[in-house]
């Protein structure tokens, strides 16, 4: 259902990435010449074994820290500052706690100057992800699911072009996760952003993504692309994501059988 | 809530016809029993307002009495009033024993104890004196606490916030910081053109110092993840640090102001006491001098209610303040 609040998507491109992290005396490799091409309005997962590095290539991309090697555009202009048309979702919902739902989701406006202009998208962010009666709540009041969804809404009011998810769905319990994972697809799909996720969690990749991208342990490199082409919503007993889910697992080293 | 309250009362009252308030009835007796003592029993030495401290414990032993029923009446059980019944018996009685054994009995050492209507008689009598020493004293503080937080929130929040502000003022706040501000009283009173202005100095800096340090550190130990946030979201530093850094550093801040409070109290009296010509301070160590103990008390009692009240103030102003940390602490 595409909409009037549907977004021009960014096209993003990681061109021989290096990146690494100063502990001290020396320096973590965690990303390693990687190389990538995402289109606008696609859905990317990022896949591979903890800590290696998936984060780094979300912050890379939000701007929030510049490549040490290699070079990161969105459309074609390089990314070295973050910006509202790039935001990044984390595990942690990073609510402000002593703002009201509300108040989270009027930052992003209030920050640039626009919310005078922008306060029916801020009750309209809300009621996209069914927060519409929880905007006068704290932080504190919200379960780990809302609490997400408000972090979610935070982040749409913006309409970003390209949407970091970082294992957003990571400390959910599972029945809140399949909600938000439809959630997510369908937001996707109004909204027409392109999308990485971030995920641990092969079936959720695969439920969500145009594409699978999986990571080698630290440093990063690409190991397996896998393009998943069937249309939304899936199923889970998709016969052709189980195929994938299997291949993709023996390439993360775990055995068949689990 | 009321109504939970009134139907108890109905559902007490059809078991037992009427109960009385019995603290209240106590409460009453030991008043009685101080305003007899004090009206009954003749002095040792004359002191002043015996009649009117006995008039009043009277009426206030009235004033319990009336509530003892009007409470059930009400249905005022389990409310403020009630919860304190245990206090006033206590008071009643603290008054009654510290009246028998000085006015009374003369057991305790004569200028240095005074008996109740001793205060009284100071606060029927020297009123006027004592209302300017208020005046005096909270323009002292009020000056000299509210530069001092105002000039410490600032000095912490650029210390917090700047690495190149704290590299040059972290090393000062950590070498003057520990300095109890009465050690520089020589110092101030001749840096200073007058004693009022080093007075108020000194109130400050006992009162900054501990807001600058908490503030500073409350904004260092932020959670990184605010600001990246704020960033992705397009936010200037000025937003970051007006609408993450200062937010999440107010419980800090808040402890800073507690300790700011208490120590502007210490470093007041002593402030008042030099040079000064009016003053709780100075009425407490002119009154000494004159060995005009009831007056000391008298004062005492004056700055003790002041400073709670001052304690008091603040537990609001941090509840309102920070109401969105209910649950997270």
């Amino acid at each position: 259902m595409p909409d009037h609040t549907a977004v021009r998507p960014l096209g993003l491109s990681f061109d021989r990435v290096s990146h690494g992290y100063d502990i001290g005396k020396t320096v973590l490799p965690v990303l390693e010449d990687v190389t990538l091409d995402i289109q606008p309005g696609e859905f990317v997962a990022l896949l591979g074994p903890s800590g290696c590095g998936k984060s780094t290539l979300l912050r890379l991309a939000a701007g929030l820290e510049v490549p040490v090697r290699g070079r990161v555009s969105g459309d074609g202009t390089p990314i070295t500052a973050p910006g509202p048309d790039r935001i990044l979702v984390f595990q942690d919902a990073t609510l402000f706690p002593w703002r009201t739902v509300r108040g989270n989701v009027e930052a992003g406006p209030e920050a640039r100057g626009e919310l005078a202009a922008k306060r029916a998208r801020v009750d309209e962010a809300l009621a996209l992800v069914g927060l519409e009666t929880f905007g006068e709540a704290f932080p504190h009041q919200l379960s780990g699911g809302m609490a997400q969804r408000a972090a979610i809404a935070r982040a749409l009011v913006n309409d970003p072009r390209l949407l970091l998810l970082d294992e957003p769905l990571g400390k959910l319990d599972s029945l809140t996760r399949l909600n938000l994972q439809k959630d997510l697809v369908r937001l996707w799909q109004a909204r027409g952003f392109t999308a990485i996720l971030v995920t641990h969690d092969v079936e959720e990749a695969l439920l969500l993504a145009d594409r699978v991208i999986l990571f080698s342990p630290r440093p990063a490199r690409i190991v397996q692309e896998v393009r998943v082409d069937s249309p939304h919503p899936r199923r889970r007993d998709d016969p052709a994501l189980i195929a994938m889910r299997s291949a993709l697992l023996a390439n993360l080293g775990v055995l068949e059988d689990v | 809530m009321t109504e939970a309250i009134d139907f108890r009362q109905a559902g007490l009252s059809a078991a037992n016809p009427f109960r009385p308030w019995r603290e209240g009835i106590f409460a009453a007796l030991a008043w009685g029993a101080t305003a007899v003592v004090t009206w009954g029993l003749p002095d040792v030495i004359q002191w002043g307002a015996t009649g009117l401290f006995a008039i009043l414990s009277g009426l206030v032993a009235l004033v319990f009495l009336a509530l003892a029923f009007l409470v059930p009446l009400r249905g005022w059980q389990g409310g403020t009033l009630t919860h304190y019944g245990p206090w006033f018996i206590a008071l009643g009685l603290w008054l009654l024993g510290w009246e028998i054994v000085t006015a009374k009995l003369g057991w305790l050492p004569k200028p240095f104890f005074s008996p109740p209507q001793g205060l009284l008689h100071v606060y029927v009598t020297d009123w006027d004196r004592l209302l300017i020493c208020v005046a005096y004293t909270a323009r002292l503080w009020g000056l000299g606490f509210f530069l001092g937080i105002a000039v410490g929130f600032v000095a912490g929040v650029g210390l917090g916030w700047s690495k190149r502000f704290a590299y040059w003022g972290m090393p000062l706040l950590k070498l003057i910081g520990p300095v109890p501000a009465s050690a520089w009283i020589p110092c101030a009173f001749f840096i200073f053109p007058s004693t009022f202005h080093a007075s108020v100095f000194l109130v400050a800096l006992a009162s900054g110092i501990p807001v600058a340090i908490l503030t500073a550190s409350g904004i260092s130990q932020v959670n990184r993840a605010y600001y990246d946030v704020a960033r992705t979201l397009g936010a200037s530093a000025r937003w970051q640090v007006r609408n993450v850094a200062i937010p999440a550093a107010l419980p800090n801040v808040f402890v800073g102001l507690f300790m700011g409070l208490y120590y502007s109290f210490a470093v007041l009296v002593v402030a008042e006491m030099l040079g000064a010509k009016f003053g709780l301070g100075w009425y407490l160590q002119f009154n000494t001098a004159y060995s005009a103990y009831a007056n000391v008390y008298a004062a005492l009692v004056v700055m003790a209610l002041i400073c709670a009240g001052l304690v008091r103030a603040l537990f609001v102003v941090r509840d309102r303040v920070l109401g969105w940390q209910k649950g997270i602490l």
